[in-house]
């Protein structure tokens, strides 16, 4: 009987169901009541969804993606290691946002590989969290991780602790936590703010090894002025996929660059159509140009 | 000579903050302060405002806490100066926690001192905050009162004369949010502007403001930037109503120690790179 | 099965139905309710929180821990602020009076302790700015050069020195004026790049919800596959 609650095949369906169910719940209307305004977004949602599970269970069957390095993913252990070396602990601070942020998703993700390279060096993982939920669900995976690489013992939760929702609250603790522990290497993955900057300039004033990954784009150019490696954007999603090559989530990268094509590919023509336009002030090929930017414009009525 | 450069290039970080920390401070002290230029992109925001008949309804919301006071309170105190004058109706709001004690500011410092005549839930109405980030503007769209139902006193909004005729965000002629993170301008122009074919003009920290670019000029009617956007909004309507040079010039007034602070870093950049060239880091890494 | 499948299930089905209440009208009230009910949720996990932060900073200073006594300060600006919240002490209204009320024991701390701390917090990044790019805007290469002259004329452009150092510019040549150029290169070259970015972004947003929504990633779970 339990064999059954791992089949792909039957949760799928299963899935299949209970959304149907809901749906019925709530009435036949909603599933006839589609919003024409959103026709457009339905349909590349469906083209770079589709893209990417078609990727993902490609590479689940077999087939090899290649991913380039990303100096800031290997540094990982390597600063892992330093921390080692030095004894001295490591810091890691999955963002200062909840988990209904998928940035915060992303570094609980990164921090299950993380934390198992902890337990593998034997070396002090700290882990003060901005959120309730976010302490709950970070001690859940790094207990997990610990567990996977046979060090259950090595794993204190009091390690994963909640420090205040407050911003400023919660940078002056990890501020004061740098400056008096001093921790050989900080990682910070996840959603940040203001606080960017104040913790990669304390981090370097101590002397520690400092890999940073968000996808807050104002943020990014202080990650990239005071951190030793920064992850940009999508790197950050990339991280996991790469820290545990895991077919499944390399394929899910292809998939991410097939979006990345089909948006490349509309920019460019949309981009060269507008600029003949322009320059011919041609009736076609301004409607043209037009029309292919009404493709991509969420209509309000 | 190349070890004194040597050790310019590699300087310890505390004479930096004492440079930062007097170039701020003298010029606060001594009053400094330079001439200011509105450039088109607050332009734009001034000239909307400027240009509303009396009786035209504005939303203007406080969507920041008390960290980014300095840049984001002189451009909001200014908008609702201008406003008021002109005789608008302006609706305050936040979706900030933290923006309910900028709202009791705004009360305090501009309507009770700058404009007493002026009747609460007639003239303007403080609705207050609302928990729930996007999805009160996602409410608000079609139906303003019920996402807003009480003011910041607990009136009842449907017995306050302001909101005669207020059912939905389109009932609305202009939107100027003054933010500083999430949720903020981005989300009212998805939510709210956009769909709602209500112009929105936004006020944000210096660090926000290059994302909002792109919603430049379509979607967004103009942006203050930073301290230097409330300055130049500030400028505009000093220049325009001079009566208010006195009450509205925060913003120009701190520009004088930004602009010092913004040299001083221009001259360690420049320092510390004649330290990299002539000294022996640039050699170092050639070989 | 308990430990991993039901919460994707669960994750599963609350993010099919988010999608679809983007897409389908009758749905839209299903996006404002979940969130609500994640707030409450989020709300209630504040006593876990809240509890554990308690416990820690007492047991620490119970053992003596070293930064003992910077949890007796943790400790009592704690309850400060959850006995004045919570009871609206020296609130003029008195209980049915807003939490902020004027006068509240719970305003002053926000007005006396709240805000000058969290200004200062902020007050830092002025002087963290300054070390940062004392030490990042070197040109080392040709890309570090062109980001420096970028940030130069940024610096400049936003003050009144660049309108200055400039303003001798005949009018052909105004568009070389250091505030033009600014704008050029914020509403251009900076344009593109955070467009880019925000681009790579979405899809990574959109890819990793995917995987999560699915259950293909399940490591914020703990990662063991059921």
């Amino acid at each position: 009987m339990r064999q059954i609650w791992k089949n792909p095949r039957f949760l799928l369906v299963l899935l299949a169901l209970v959304i149907a169910l809901v749906l019925l719940v709530l009435g036949p209307r909603a599933i006839l009541n589609f919003d024409r305004r959103h026709t457009n977004l339905f349909v590349v949602l469906l083209i770079v969804g589709g893209a990417i599970l078609f990727y993902t269970f490609r590479a689940q069957s077999g087939v090899k993606y290649f991913i380039r390095k990303i100096a800031g993913i290997a540094a990982i252990e390597e600063a892992i290691g330093r921390a080692t070396e030095m004894g001295r602990p490591v810091l890691y601070v999955a963002g200062t946002q909840d988990l209904d942020n998928v940035q915060t998703v992303a570094g609980i993700t990164i921090l299950s590989s993380v934390a198992k390279r902890v337990a593998e060096y034997d070396v002090h993982l700290e882990m003060p969290t901005s959120r309730s939920l976010v302490m709950t669900t970070a001690r859940e995976t790094a207990k997990e991780a610990y567990l996977a690489a046979g060090r259950p013992d090595a794993f204190n939760e009091e390690h994963i602790y909640y420090v205040t929702d407050e911003q400023f609250g919660f940078v002056a603790y990890v501020n004061g936590y740098m400056v008096r522990q001093r921790p050989a290497t900080c990682i910070y993955m996840g959603a940040f703010f203001a606080e960017s900057l104040i913790f990669a300039e304390t981090g370097h004033s101590i002397g520690a090894v400092q890999i940073a990954g968000t996808a807050q784009p104002q943020q990014l150019p202080f990650f990239v002025a005071a951190c030793d490696y920064t992850l940009i954007g999508e790197e950050l999603f990339a991280t996991s996929a790469y820290l545990s090559q895991d077919p499944k989530l390399l394929g899910s990268l292809r998939g991410q660059d097939f979006g990345k094509a089909f948006a490349m590919l509309f920019i460019l023509l949309g981009s060269i159509l507008a600029t003949l336009a322009l320059l011919t002030q041609s009736d076609v090929l301004t409607q043209l140009s037009h029309w292919l930017q009404g493709l991509f414009t969420i209509k309000s009525s | 000579m190349s070890a004194f450069l040597d050790r310019v290039g590699r300087m310890d970080r505390r004479l930096i903050y004492v440079a930062i920390a007097l170039a701020v401070i003298i010029p606060l002290v001594a009053g400094l302060t330079f001439p200011v230029i509105t450039t088109p992109i607050v332009q734009n925001i001034f000239d909307k405002l400027d240009s509303l008949p009396e009786g035209s309804r504005v939303i203007l919301t406080a969507d920041f806490g008390p960290s980014t006071v300095p840049e984001n309170m002189p451009m909001i105190q200014a908008v609702l100066r201008h406003a008021l004058h002109k005789k608008l109706k302006v609706y305050l709001l936040t979706l900030w926690a933290t923006g309910i004690p900028q709202l009791d500011a705004l009360e305090q410092n501009v309507l009770a001192k700058d404009f007493p005549d002026r009747v609460a839930g007639q003239d303007w109405v403080n609705l207050g905050y609302k928990a729930g980030n996007q999805g009160v503007i996602n409410s608000a769209f079609s139906d303003f009162p019920g996402a807003f139902p009480v003011d910041s006193k607990g009136h009842d909004v449907r017995t306050l004369p302001i909101m005669e005729g207020v059912k939905r965000i389109a009932d609305f002629n202009l939107i100027v949010c003054i933010a500083s993170g999430f949720p903020g301008v981005k989300e009212w122009i998805q939510f709210g502007g956009d769909p709602a074919h209500v112009p929105v003009a936004g006020g944000v920290t210096a660090v926000e403001a290059p994302l909002l670019y792109p919603y430049y000029p379509r979607q967004l009617l103009g942006l203050m930037g930073g301290l230097q956007g409330a300055a130049e909004y500030e400028a505009a309507l000093v220049k325009q109503y001079p009566e208010y040079a006195s009450r509205s010039e925060e913003a120009i007034q701190r520009m004088g120690p930004q602009t010092v602070a913004h040299l001083v870093i221009i001259a360690f950049i420049v320092l510390g790179n004649v330290a990299f060239f002539t000294g022996g880091e640039w050699r170092r890494r050639r070989t | 099965m308990i430990r991993v499948t039901l919460p994707v299930l669960l994750t599963s089905v609350v993010g099919f139905l988010l999608v679809a209440a983007f897409f389908f009208r009758g749905l839209n009230r299903v996006n404002s309710d979940l969130s609500e009910y994640f707030n409450i949720i989020a709300a209630v996990a504040f006593i876990l929180g809240g509890g554990n932060l308690l416990r820690m900073h007492l047991d620490k200073v119970q053992r003596r821990r070293p930064g003992w006594t910077y949890s007796i300060v943790t400790v009592v600006a704690f309850l400060f602020t959850l006995i004045a919240g919570l009871f609206k002490v020296g609130n003029s209204q008195g209980w049915t009076g807003p939490v902020e009320a004027q006068g509240s024991w719970f305003n002053f701390a926000y007005d006396a302790m709240f805000n000058p701390l969290q200004a200062t917090m902020f007050s830092l990044l002025a002087f963290f700015v300054a070390s940062a790019s004392y030490r990042a805007f070197r040109a080392r290469n040709v890309e570090a050069t062109l980001l420096l002259v970028a940030a130069l004329i940024i610096l400049l452009g936003r003050t009144f020195v660049g309108a200055f150092l400039t303003s001798w510019l005949p009018q052909p040549l105004q568009f070389l004026s250091i505030p033009n150029l600014s704008n050029w290169i914020m509403s251009t070259v900076n344009l593109a790049g955070a467009r880019a970015i925000i681009i790579g972004i979405g899809l990574g947003v959109i890819s990793t919800s995917l995987k999560i929504i699915l259950g293909i990633e399940r490591s914020y779970l703990g990662g063991r596959e059921s």
